[in-house]
């Protein structure tokens, strides 16, 4: 491989990377409050591009001016991403809260047949097919030292970044944001308190919100949308976060960005069929030396504290 | 008086349990085929009702339904029931094993069903074909091409014998195989001046085995075969992929596999990465999920599909009976789906009519005989593997949203490609 398409393959990688950074914030904030991973994310993130996709079906009849299909696309990701964020707290509050003491087997459980139940509800509406996404400058290409980019690919960027400057701005400069900093995980005794449950509402909130955005992005970089969609990308998020290191924003982040690159990489290199497997290769040998992940704190420093 | 109330808890459990398998019985009986009538013959099909194939399945359903009508669901002195039997799982979207051995076996077991229509897919037929042979029940697929389910020496090794442990034969396809599709497809490029081909499959039983026929061919014919890689059908997106094939700088771009294993995404792909090359898929793709996918505007005059047999599109729709009758029952043309469905249910029907009684086996050995004169598609008949005699490819392009029909492709020169048992 060249060093023109290997910066073309980074490219790729990089714009994958952040829409899966989204997810992956997604379930390492609802982990570090309750501990669970909230495995029907993938799916809640998938029906939010349901929503997505009628929203600019509607409002993109093609062909479309780059500027309407632009605020098309911000409106579309905003609805998606309220969509999401609503749809989170609802099952938080119907189907893990008052699993809240039970066994730890049990919400996981839930969570998988939420996953299920979210998934046919995607059937349901979009049905079987794989469904275009309007195609906002699908056409546009852009060249810069010999590496070509889409200008969706920019639009991707633009529409995932600025949601995680305001998580940034959030966690750091408010109250809410230093509430849950302060807590690793919120404990079974607190848990059913009244700020401890605003707490957790809002967190689920945060997280459902980043996965209406990313559906948004996921759409326009695939240029189309499945109702099994939120599997492979909920697998993929959930790798991030684990390599990033559970539980840690900035984590998620760099952990979505690492399988992005090298997810397009190993695609580039082995071949697509490869890609899944030759991604998990890396997670394992690297949780094998580091099982805390990149920014996650080891048990022992995390006791001595 | 704890013992007595012991004994009386017991023997009401004891009546439950037996009043719950009653019930479980009695409903197995009211809601199968499991009773037998003598008046009665059950035609099953097994076909993913759910996912992507279900648009096609749709089809199929249809043709074989027109086939009972026409027959006004009488065989001789007995009433034709159809059974459309699902044989997938919505959550993965496509046919599973557990559905497919199920309606095997609920066909097997049913005293009255006298031949059993399927599959869709070659990966299935594999589950089901050793099952039915063991009942010696006819087994019509209308959409099989896997090579190995009855060409010996094609396929991977043991087949087909595997599937036919009784060592009788009960199953025949009314579609070309891909020995037929693939090469065919091969020649069809030579013939248009492509000289390098990029080839690629969706490492399933069907895409992998149609490729890799067609990338034989063009190596027999001296064009240069790039590459032939497999995907992921399970991936969102191709982006990074379609930059290998772009670097490759190929004529034409194969891809063997269906909609349902991303065909669509990765037209997409390569039309969004603005690739010159020609774009050729097989009959997988020939469908509207594909054109939905992959967006029918951006692949107008540079998407070809390949598909066994000879095009609807090449007879005048008001000019066949069936063609009639579909068009004014469904409102359009039938598919090439539609066709075969109808096709194997008529073979189906005219073998128990000919036999004229339950009897499985000499219903498989009167369809085995059959020779259909008035076929849709022209005159054919079952060789001594189970496979169709016609012998032609259709070639399809986009065109105005959808597949129209381009031209036939003949099959001189890869006759010794079919051999027989």
């Amino acid at each position: 491989m060249d060093v023109a398409s290997f910066l073309q393959q980074c490219g790729i990688g990089i714009t994958s990377g952040v829409f899966l950074g989204l997810m992956a914030v997604g379930y390492t904030l609802v982990y570090g409050t309750v501990g669970l991973i909230h495995f029907a994310h993938g799916d809640v993130v998938m029906l939010g591009g349901c929503l997505a996709l009628a929203i600019l079906s509607f409002l993109v009849p093609l062909p479309v001016a780059p500027v309407t299909g632009c605020l098309a696309v911000i409106l579309a990701a905003l609805c998606s991403g309220l969509f999401c964020g609503c749809l989170n707290v609802c099952i938080d509050r119907f189907v893990y809260r008052p699993l809240r003491d039970a066994p730890p087997l049990s919400p996981l459980v839930s969570a998988i047949g939420v996953s299920f139940v979210l998934m046919n509800v995607g059937l349901v509406w979009i049905g079987p097919t794989d469904r275009a996404f309007p195609e906002i400058f699908l056409a546009s290409t852009r060249s810069v030292g010999g590496i070509s980019f889409l200008m969706a690919d920019l639009l991707v960027l633009a529409i995932s970044v600025p949601p995680l400057l305001c998580l940034y701005i959030l966690l750091r400069q408010t109250r809410f944001g230093r509430s849950l900093r302060s807590i690793a995980a919120i404990t079974r005794a607190t848990a059913r308190s009244g700020e401890a449950g605003k707490l957790i509402g809002t967190t689920f909130f945060i997280s459902g919100f980043l996965g209406g955005v990313a559906s948004v992005a996921a759409g326009i970089h695939a240029t189309t949308i499945n109702y099994q969609m939120g599997h492979q990308m909920g697998l993929y998020a959930l790798t991030a976060a684990v390599l990033g290191g559970i539980g840690s924003v900035p984590g998620a982040i760099v952990g979505g960005l690492v399988v992005g690159l090298l997810r397009a990489i190993s695609v580039a290199v082995l071949g697509p069929r490869w890609a899944m497997a030759s991604v998990f290769l890396v997670l394992i040998v690297f949780l094998a030396f580091r099982p805390q992940g990149i920014y996650g704190k080891s048990k022992t420093r995390a006791g001595q504290r | 008086m704890r013992n007595n109330w012991f004994c009386l808890q017991k023997r009401s459990s004891s009546r439950l349990r037996w009043f719950v398998v009653a019930c479980i019985a009695l409903g197995l009986n009211c809601f199968g085929c499991q009773e037998t009538n003598s008046n009665r013959i059950c035609l099953v099909s097994s076909l993913p009702r759910t996912g992507v194939s279900r648009q096609v399945s749709d089809e199929v359903v249809r043709g074989i339904r027109l086939a009972i009508e026409e027959v006004r669901a009488r065989v001789g002195r007995f009433t034709l029931e159809y059974r459309d039997l699902d044989n997938s799982a919505s959550v993965s979207g496509q046919w599973t094993s557990e559905g497919e051995a199920a309606n095997a076996r609920l066909a097997v077991q049913d005293p009255d069903v006298m031949a059993y229509i399927g599959t869709l897919n070659s990966g299935a037929a594999r589950v089901s074909m050793p099952i039915l042979n063991y009942a010696d029940l006819l087994m019509v697929s209308p959409a099989n091409t896997a090579v190995g389910l009855t060409k010996p020496g094609l396929g991977i090794p043991g087949e087909p014998d595997v599937y036919q442990p009784s060592g009788r034969l009960n199953y025949m396809r009314v579609v070309p195989a891909d020995d037929l599709q693939g090469p065919l497809a091969a020649d069809w490029a030579f013939g248009r001046g492509v000289r390098r081909v990029f080839v690629i499959d969706d490492a399933g039983i069907y895409g992998q085995g149609v490729a890799s026929l067609f990338a034989d061919r063009c190596r027999e014919k001296g064009m240069e075969v790039l590459a032939h890689v497999s995907i992921d059908p399970q991936a969102a997106e191709f982006k990074s992929f379609v930059g290998s094939v772009m670097s490759a700088d190929p004529d034409l771009v194969y891809f063997g596999g269906s909609a349902r294993t991303k065909g669509g995404q990765l037209a997409r792909d390569l039309v969004s990465a603005e690739s010159e090359a020609i774009l050729l898929v097989s009959d997988g793709c020939r469908t509207k999920a594909f054109l939905d996918a992959a967006g029918a505007t951006s692949l107008e005059g540079r998407c070809f599909a390949t598909s066994a047999g000879l095009s609807p599109q090449q007879s005048d729709c008001s000019e066949i009976m069936f063609l009639k009758r579909y068009q004014q029952k469904y409102g359009t043309c039938p598919s090439n789906a539609a066709i075969h469905g109808y096709e194997a249910a008529r073979l189906a029907i005219r073998a128990i009519a000919d036999v004229g009684r339950k009897d499985r086996r000499a219903i498989v050995e009167s369809a085995f005989a059959s020779r259909v004169d008035d076929g849709v598609l022209g005159a054919w008949s079952i060789d001594e593997n189970g496979d169709t005699t016609l012998q032609e490819v259709s070639v399809s392009v986009v065109r105005n949203g959808t597949f129209e029909h381009e031209e036939v492709v003949p099959a001189a020169g890869i006759g010794k490609k079919n051999v027989s048992r």
